[in-house]
């Protein structure tokens, strides 16, 4: 089994928690970060830590070559075109903000929509209100079906002239649902609306090839794939980001400053204002790296393979409704769950005992808990270190959740 | 941190029988609270009689602790005056913020205190109170203003 072979390489994983083994089940949230990620941050601040971009100094040309480097890296890792394509952000979410923005303003009218869908993270949804708020324009939400999935016939009947941006993500942190992302970019293209699409749970778990997708912005991170935090990027195809204003305005971004006027760099830098994270970006390229020698179908293989099994192990467990699409072929390892007994803070207390990390909460997705009827989740996500002992952990700690609730009590929240 | 200071006995037994739980009609108070950490949702409402606490009942999701908190106050806040209700609530945050308080002063509350080992769950306990504390505020910012507009006709 690939977590077997790949477990050592994660420090944090070795320690006990209440003198029981770590079983962290919420990547969905943050992935762990295996050593030799943990290596190249030390190994930047200690050997070649400085600005990049504009200093004539040997450990300048250093950081400058090696931030460049992971942009390809980066680049590489989705298959884009070419590394300007790849603009550095802080996270998914200032990704998308970066096109609300600077794409937004500048083509989002009065009349015009913007499509979502009902299973969007907050950082999917939130700027699009604010968009549309400013320019007038109206949103609308594709529903999904009882097995969580994306309902075909409603986008259909809701994709139009008037669309402007299709905005959706590729794979749902709450129900695991993959998208068909390439259909819907196909049709969205055909009334001449853009696309982007939220990849922050697809690119660190399965292939993302944003050529073949076909679409045109695609936002992602980096701590959701063995990178450290703080890091993410936008990409979208070469000739979008070069007829696009700038976002930030500052250092960094300009070729010559007036005082009533400048003129600005080319894509990607003309949209990374300011001293950017260097060296998380440096070390996004590290875990790029970890991840393509393990081989990311080799991770899909092994996730699709644990979510199966932690799927027929939570049927086990009396009282618990797992959401999401049954087959494995359409999902994620992300395992939103409702216990009847127990209330999902009280669940994920309880289990925190064990020494077992999941979710509780909405885990930003207010409307798509809403539409499932339930006020919270507790949520288990997989990633390539879990094995089934973790599983196994897990649906221990949730017969003691019920053998401590259960006696007293049936259905007593909703 | 011993799961036995969180689910002490009497704190399931409110969560699974929750006393005063449904809506009551035509109250005099009635207020909602929200914890935006997990989305826990609860109202609350409460009919007067002659300055007191006649009824109060309390409706709405969330966890064990959110529940049997709201569960408690119900049973504690009958029969007093508001400003009774209102001395109580300041003791039971301030119970809920570490101060040492004496069970004459809280009676069965005291069982919550365990929560405070668990900093995240102290919203929990105190979300019900925090929702009585701002009804009761709201009932008396609008019957003064009725009282003062009697007085000035």
């Amino acid at each position: 089994m690939l977590a077997e072979r790949v477990r050592a390489d994660f420090p944090i994983l070795q320690q006990r928690m209440n003198g029981k083994p770590l079983v962290y089940l919420d990547s969905a949230a943050t992935s762990q970060k295996p050593r030799r990620v943990i290596d190249a941050l030390v190994r930047y601040y200690e050997q070649y830590n400085a600005n990049v971009h504009r200093g004539i100094y040997r450990i300048a040309e250093q950081a400058t070559e090696a931030y460049e480097a992971a942009r390809a890296k980066v680049a590489g890792f989705i298959n884009a075109a070419r590394p300007e394509e790849v603009v550095f952000t802080r996270s998914t979410t200032e990704a998308i903000n970066l096109v609300a923005y600077a794409w937004g303003r500048a083509n989002v009218g009065p009349g015009d929509e913007i499509l979502l869908t009902e299973m969007e993270h907050h950082s999917n949804l939130v700027p699009w209100q604010m968009l549309a708020a400013e320019r007038s324009a109206r949103l609308l939400a594709v529903p999904f079906d009882e097995q969580g999935m994306l309902r075909i016939d409603e986008f259909d009947r809701l994709l139009s002239e008037r669309t402007k941006l299709v905005a959706l993500t590729q794979q749902s942190n709450v129900l695991g649902t993959i998208n068909p992302v390439r259909e819907l970019a196909a049709k969205a293209h055909r009334v001449g609306a853009t696309v982007l699409v939220d990849g922050a749970q697809s690119v660190p778990h399965m292939p993302v090839d944003v050529r073949q997708l076909g679409v045109d912005f695609f936002a992602f991170s980096a701590h959701k794939m063995c990178g450290p935090t703080g890091a993410g990027a936008l990409w979208a195809r070469y000739e979008l980001l070069d007829a696009m204003p700038p976002f930030h305005g500052g250092g960094e971004m300009i070729m010559l400053v007036h005082l009533d006027r400048s003129t600005y760099k080319d894509p990607p830098h003309k949209f990374e204002a300011g001293t950017p994270n260097i060296a998380d970006c440096i070390v996004w390229g590290e875990a790029v790296d970890y991840l393509q020698e393990i081989g990311m179908a080799a991770i899909r293989e092994h996730e699709m393979q644990l979510t199966h099994y932690a799927m027929h192990r939570l049927s086990e467990v009396p009282g618990l409704r797992l959401f999401g699409p049954e087959s494995p072929q359409r999902r994620g390892g992300v395992l939103a769950f409702d216990l009847d007994v127990a209330h999902p803070h009280d669940v994920a207390q309880i289990l925190d005992q064990d020494g077992i990390a999941v979710r509780a909460g909405h885990h930003c997705a207010q409307p798509l808990h809403r539409r499932l009827d339930v006020s919270a989740t507790t949520r288990a996500s997989l990633y390539l270190y879990n094995n089934e002992a973790d599983v196994d952990a897990l649906v221990a700690g949730l017969m003691g959740v019920r053998r401590l609730f259960a006696p007293k009590a049936t259905r007593v929240w909703s | 941190m011993a799961l036995d200071d969180l689910y002490r006995e009497v704190i399931l037994d409110h969560y699974s029988h929750p006393r005063n739980k449904g809506e009551l009609p035509d109250p005099d108070i009635k207020v909602e609270g929200a914890n935006p950490l997990c989305g826990d949702e609860l109202s609350i409402f409460v009919k007067l009689d002659g300055g007191r606490v006649a009824e109060v009942r309390f409706h709405g999701r969330g966890c064990s602790i959110s529940q049997a908190s709201a569960s408690m106050m119900t049973e504690q806040i009958k029969g007093k005056t508001l400003d009774e209700a209102r001395a109580l609530a300041g003791r039971f945050k301030a119970m809920m913020q570490g101060e040492s308080v004496s069970e004459d002063e809280l009676g069965e509350l005291t069982v919550l205190q365990g929560v405070r080992k668990f900093p995240v769950r102290v919203k929990c306990a105190t979300l019900s109170w925090v929702a009585l504390e701002q009804g009761m505020d709201e009932f008396e910012a609008a019957t003064g203003k009725i009282s003062a507009k009697a007085s000035s006709e």
